[in-house]
């Protein structure tokens, strides 16, 4: 018999196919545990047909888009499955769009964004997976593992 | 205009970056600026901005950019208003860029910037309804200096690409160099970039010279690399933007053009440099016929009368 090892939801959110190792930051993005009082179940290291992978199960919360595009910054082949009744009644796999706006901070600290002006800080995207963008102000662009530190 | 069977429309766009540009359009705007000589010199006058204003915004110090920029204006019949020192404006008081910004474009046509953060022309675009010239920002962009610098190759030595150009001094800072060696890979030149071990040009800029088809050379040894080159770019160890003051010690004064280093170099080699210089190129060179620095810095006046009268609508 197959084993389980997390329970299956009854309302809420699976973020399946999390890049292994990084569910932690994942929970960090969605702001988890501060702003959740939801049951959160994290799994680290599943063995899956493409290798290992995390999973996080959110009980009684259905993400948004925005929340969505944050975790393709860290997880690009991540999948949002929004459960209703026990039953997967959305799926949609993660997708950045062309530009992103207010979500990772320019690591150039010189950088017109990172003062008081009234702008929010603007990333192009130049490549999904291996993950590439650059600052559509002073045109740095971030390391693909200094990303997940620079999420707002 | 009567210089080009196709026309470009230049109207409202904002000069932020050279990257913003096909290498048609910058050939276009070459090409115009060559029209804009003799205007530039004052043989010829057309006043065809009669009645535009430039904002002139320089939070950081400048000399040739600035005063070329209000030359360009006034050669052409235009006026200009602006300041040279923040600490006489309201950001003293604490006023955002963009706050500035707003103002400058309700007073005037088109606005210059000169501003020490990275990013800072980008972002007066997006509050000015006219068009913003990008003077300097911060380590960043710099491209009316990019486009007078091609403007003098291609005036000097006829065309921009199969001219073997060396890259000297700070590469690591230089916002110069940077916009320079993604434009002259454009073209196809031959590039060589000699620096201190420590003031080499970042990974990134080579990467983007290589997907433009150029294989760059770097090296640390100049009199083997300006042996056989048409062009010597020099740029001055600037300390302004080292993050302390025992890097800048360490490399200031590391290479020096002078008199017997070019007894080795081509006759029809020229050198170009931003300036300001400090000791990078001896004062002895000034004299030589390689010396083009001083005309390049003139070069600046019909480059950007061009862009000005480009951008505000008006004609030769």
């Amino acid at each position: 018999m197959k084993e389980l090892k997390i329970q299956p939801i009854k309302n809420g959110t699976v973020i399946d196919h999390i890049t292994a190792g990084n569910a932690v930051k994942v929970l960090h993005i969605l702001g988890i545990p501060k702003s959740n009082t939801s049951i959160v179940s994290v799994a680290m290291n599943v063995k899956s047909k493409y290798g290992k992978k995390d999973i996080v199960k959110i009980e009684n919360r259905e993400l948004d888009p925005h929340e969505v595009d944050k975790i393709a910054l860290i997880s690009p082949k991540a999948t949002i499955n929004i459960i209703r009744d026990y039953e997967v009644a959305e799926k949609h796999k993660v997708n950045l769009s062309n530009e992103i706006s207010g979500i990772v901070k320019c690591s150039n600290p010189t950088c017109v964004s990172n003062s008081k002006e009234p702008v929010k800080s603007r990333f192009i995207v130049l490549n999904k997976d291996p993950l590439k963008i650059k600052c559509y102000y002073c045109e740095r662009e971030p390391d693909e593992e200094d990303i997940a530190d620079r999420i707002i | 205009m009567s210089f080009f069977l196709i026309q470009m429309n230049f109207e409202g766009k904002d000069i932020i970056s050279i990257k913003d540009f096909s290498k048609k359009e910058i050939n276009y705007i070459l090409n115009y600026a060559k029209e804009m000589v003799s205007y530039a010199k004052g043989e010829k006058y057309k006043d065809i901005l009669k009645g535009k204003v430039l904002s002139s915004l320089f939070f950081e110090p400048s000399t040739r950019t600035r005063l070329s920029f209000e030359s360009a204006m006034n050669r052409l019949g235009g006026r200009v208003i602006g300041f040279a020192d923040p600490g006489a404006t309201s950001q003293k008081k604490g006023e955002s860029l963009a706050d500035t910004i707003r103002m400058a474009d309700a007073y005037s046509d088109t606005i210059v910037l000169r501003h020490p953060q990275e990013g800072a022309a980008r972002l007066a675009a997006e509050f000015a309804d006219g068009p913003v010239l990008n003077a300097g920002d911060g380590a960043g962009r710099h491209p009316t200096q990019c486009l007078l610098d091609l403007f003098t190759i291609k005036t000097e030595k006829k065309r921009i690409g199969k001219n073997k150009i060396v890259l000297l001094g700070d590469l690591k800072y230089g916002r110069t160099v940077h916009s320079l060696a993604y434009a002259l890979s454009l073209y196809g030149a031959d590039l060589t970039f000699v620096s201190p071990g420590s003031l080499k040009m970042p990974k990134e800029v080579i990467n983007e010279c290589k997907s433009l088809g150029s294989e760059p050379a770097s090296t640390s040894n100049l009199e083997k690399a300006i042996k056989d080159a048409d062009v010597l770019y020099v740029t001055r160890i600037q300390k302004e933007r080292f993050p302390d003051a025992e890097e800048y010690n360490r490399v200031v004064g590391a290479y020096k053009i002078d008199n017997e280093l070019l007894s080795a170099a081509q006759e029809d080699l020229i050198i170009m440099h931003p300036l300001p210089r400090v000791t990078e190129i001896s004062p002895e060179v000034d004299k030589t016929p390689h010396a083009l620095y001083f005309k390049q810095a003139f070069n600046g006046i019909p480059v950007r009368m061009a862009l000005l009268s480009l951008v505000t609508g008006g004609k030769i």
